[in-house]
């Protein structure tokens, strides 16, 4: 009797947490689609020149009002905005599958130096074509930075099957990384062209200058992407428990791990070739967010972090924008500034606990 | 003939193409606990890891219910295997409850969303390894027993025919120890699961085993029953071991006799004599025992540490030829300590023996 007692109230239990994290997860959501709100709002509302909320939301939902103003709302801030917030999804999504991947916390597309890669044969493929076609489409460079990716990841991997040990890959990343970021200065500093200027900004990273027509590529390339993503959280959440537990469980190990290096390098090449190298964004947000939700599941964690990804990101840049206006800083200096004591923070607590 | 359930046919095992461990032809029924022993680094994990597909094969075949089982797929076999690894993980964010559950992995849909059919499964596989408590701990912060227990928990979870567990029961003390085996033993028994395993406790293999196989670096020395494997001569070998006794009655292990001419002469039956003999071990001085009965337990042990032991056959009068060489021994001896020996109708005459020394009894 006493014994079956104990155990209803265990069910009970059961149901009752099962009920909690519901509710944790709900709450995240919204939350941070509060946020994402609030944070568009702000982000349309300031700037050089100041426009009221009323004559922003006529501008937006009629698009009525004076032509200065609808300019800069549709042209700059707008697109400049949606890109902040789908490069930075992109940016965090890719940094958990790059987590997932290597299964250390700390792997991300900057860290591991994926997104110099990509910035350095982004770099050489600008250079080349406005040297020789004077243009260079958006699907070009997404390519370019793809490759890019990919050659970095290669190496990483290179590296990381000789020696499996976490620093040394670090390591291996920031050294890549450097390189990556050397021979594109090298390339820079000798290229003769009038949008070196350009260039150089791209290259240490900005949401500035964002066309339409981008937005509606990356939105493209990443919406798909993400959908793959999404649909591979089960096996993600099999690869959690280790290579050889999610063999067990009928994960095709070989296969899984080559997509989601192609998944995690398609989403850091849109955001290099559109902004240039973001750092710490790709693990202080997978982090944040997953301490927030208290779960690992990639089934709430993939959409959540990609959610706090565009949030953070926006945020950034609007802090980047705003900060020291009209003088606007690099969008890296700002994601450093708050996300590299997060991951200070992640060491010292993961060195506690072992 | 009835064919095997499993069957390993002259598998070859080992890394990057080089056979560690070659010609290995086993025969596996369903329902049958079978235990790979054999010293650290014999391969034991290795042979484990290509019945489970992780490591690829050098040569030979495994046939899995008449399919080969390097034919099925990764979908197929996960729901007739499953496997607990000693490997440990150090999964982020997840309770105990949630490890259970990806053991429904095979089962699920595209996005792995469990049904309340899967909940009810978890919780069942939950409370088959005494665990339901666990549920919402975090899977970290448990003991190592708990976890182990929890990744049972899993394996049972995930509904399969063959269990294959790598050393399960290392990081555990006794009491989890037993209570994992007898889990397993019950799985075997009662749902005819086949269990395939590591151990490194010989005695423990040897009383929860159906077969054992003997893995002693590069080939199967040997593979059968308990009984027939657990030889003094057979385990002697198969660990290397010089120094030291292995006693298959009780699948212990003694360290080696201290030897020499005896100093203490020890008296004794019906196991009064053991604590002696152990103390006298530990000091390092050499002893004789007697007169044991070889039935008695004392003579097993005395055996294997005493430098000398004067012994009778089992419920016979005792000689007098036995008595003079009691005598002789026990003068020899700077000691004589008795530990508590009992006299009966068939010993009496050691009453004597006793009083000529000035024991009284």
């Amino acid at each position: 009797m006493k014994e079956e007692k104990k155990q209803l109230s265990q069910k009970t239990d059961f149901h009752r947490e099962n009920f909690i994290r519901r509710t944790r997860y709900t709450t995240v959501f919204v939350l941070l689609l509060l946020t994402f709100c609030v944070i568009t709002i702000l982000n349309i509302n300031t700037g050089n020149v100041n426009i009221s909320i009323s004559k922003i939301l006529k501008i937006l939902f009629c698009h009525a009002g004076d032509q200065t103003e609808y300019n800069i709302i549709w042209k700059i801030r707008l697109p400049r905005i949606l890109m902040a917030a789908i490069l930075g999804g992109a940016l965090s999504l890719s940094g958990f599958l790059l987590q997932t991947f290597f299964e250390n916390p700390i792997a991300g597309p900057f860290v591991l130096g994926i997104s110099s890669g990509a910035k350095m044969v982004v770099a050489l493929t600008m250079i080349y074509f406005l040297g020789q076609l004077k243009t260079v489409s958006s699907y070009t460079l997404i390519i370019a930075a793809f490759i890019g990716s990919l050659i970095s990841i290669g190496f990483i991997l290179l590296i990381s099957r000789r020696i499996k040990h976490m620093a040394t890959l670090l390591v291996a990343g920031i050294m890549i990384g450097y390189i990556c970021s050397a021979i594109t200065d090298f390339v820079i500093t000798f290229a003769e062209d009038s949008d070196i200027v350009n260039l150089h900004g791209w290259s240490q990273g900005s949401f500035s200058g964002m066309s339409w027509s981008n937005v509606g590529i990356s939105a493209a390339v990443v919406a798909v992407t993400f959908m793959l993503v999404f649909f591979l959280s089960k096996p993600i959440g099999a690869y959690q428990l280790g290579e050889a537990y999610a063999q067990s469980m009928g994960v095709n190990i070989k296969v899984f791990r080559v997509a989601l290096i192609l998944l995690s390098s398609i989403l850091s090449a849109c955001v290099t070739a559109f902004a240039g190298p973001i750092s710490f964004v790709g693990i202080a947000v997978p982090f944040i967010i997953k301490c927030a939700l208290g779960t690992s599941r990639p089934l709430v964690v993939i959409p959540a972090t990609f959610l706090g990804g565009a949030v953070f990101c926006m945020l950034c840049d609007l802090i980047a924008r705003m900060a020291f206006a009209p003088i606007e800083l690099n969008i890296s200096t700002v994601t450093s500034i708050f996300g590299a004591p997060v991951v200070i923070f992640m060491m010292l607590r993961r060195k506690r606990g072992q | 003939m009835e064919h095997a359930y499993f069957q390993l046919q002259k598998l070859a095992v080992g890394y990057d193409g080089r056979a560690l461990i070659h010609d290995i032809c086993i025969e596996i029924q369903k329902g049958e606990i079978v235990t790979l022993i054999g010293p650290n680094g014999s391969g034991k994990s290795t042979i484990l890891k290509s019945i489970t597909r992780q490591l690829r094969l050098i040569g030979g075949k495994v046939i899995f219910e008449e399919n080969n089982l390097q034919e099925l797929s990764y979908k197929k076999l996960a729901t007739q295997m499953a496997v607990v690894l000693t490997e440990r993980m150090k999964p982020e964010l997840m309770t105990c409850h949630d490890i259970v559950a990806t053991g429904r992995y095979p089962y699920t849909g595209r996005l792995g969303v469990l049904s309340r059919e899967d909940e009810k499964k978890v919780e069942g596989a939950m409370e088959a390894v005494h665990a339901s408590e666990l549920g919402s701990r975090d899977f970290n912060a448990i003991s190592d027993g708990q976890r182990q227990r929890i990744l049972l928990a899993r394996a049972i979870c995930q509904e399969p025919d063959i269990i294959v567990l790598d050393e399960p029961t290392s990081y555990l003390d006794i009491k989890h120890k037993l209570e994992l085996l007898s889990i397993l033993r019950n799985m075997a028994k009662k749902k005819n699961i086949t269990v395939i395993m590591s151990l490194h406790e010989i005695d423990l293999a040897q009383k929860i085993s159906d077969k054992i196989v003997c893995v002693n670096g590069d080939v199967i020395s040997h593979f059968g029953k308990p009984e027939d494997i657990f030889k003094e001569d057979t385990i002697r070998k198969l660990y290397g071991i010089d120094n030291g006794f292995y006693d298959p009655c009780f699948g212990s292990i003694e360290l080696p006799k201290v030897e020499g001419k005896p100093e203490v002469f020890v008296l004794s039956s019906g196991g009064s004599g053991i604590p002696v003999y152990r103390q006298l071990q530990k000091e390092g001085i050499p002893f004789a025992a007697g007169i044991l009965y070889t039935n008695d337990i004392d003579y097993q042990l005395a055996r294997l540490l005493a430098a000398e032991v004067i012994t009778a056959e089992p419920f016979s009068q005792i000689t007098d030829a036995l008595c003079e060489k009691t005598m002789a021994a026990m003068k020899a001896c700077k000691r004589v300590c008795n530990a508590g020996i009992t006299i009966g109708y068939s010993n009496r005459r050691m009453e004597g023996l006793l009083r000529q020394i000035g024991i009284e009894t």
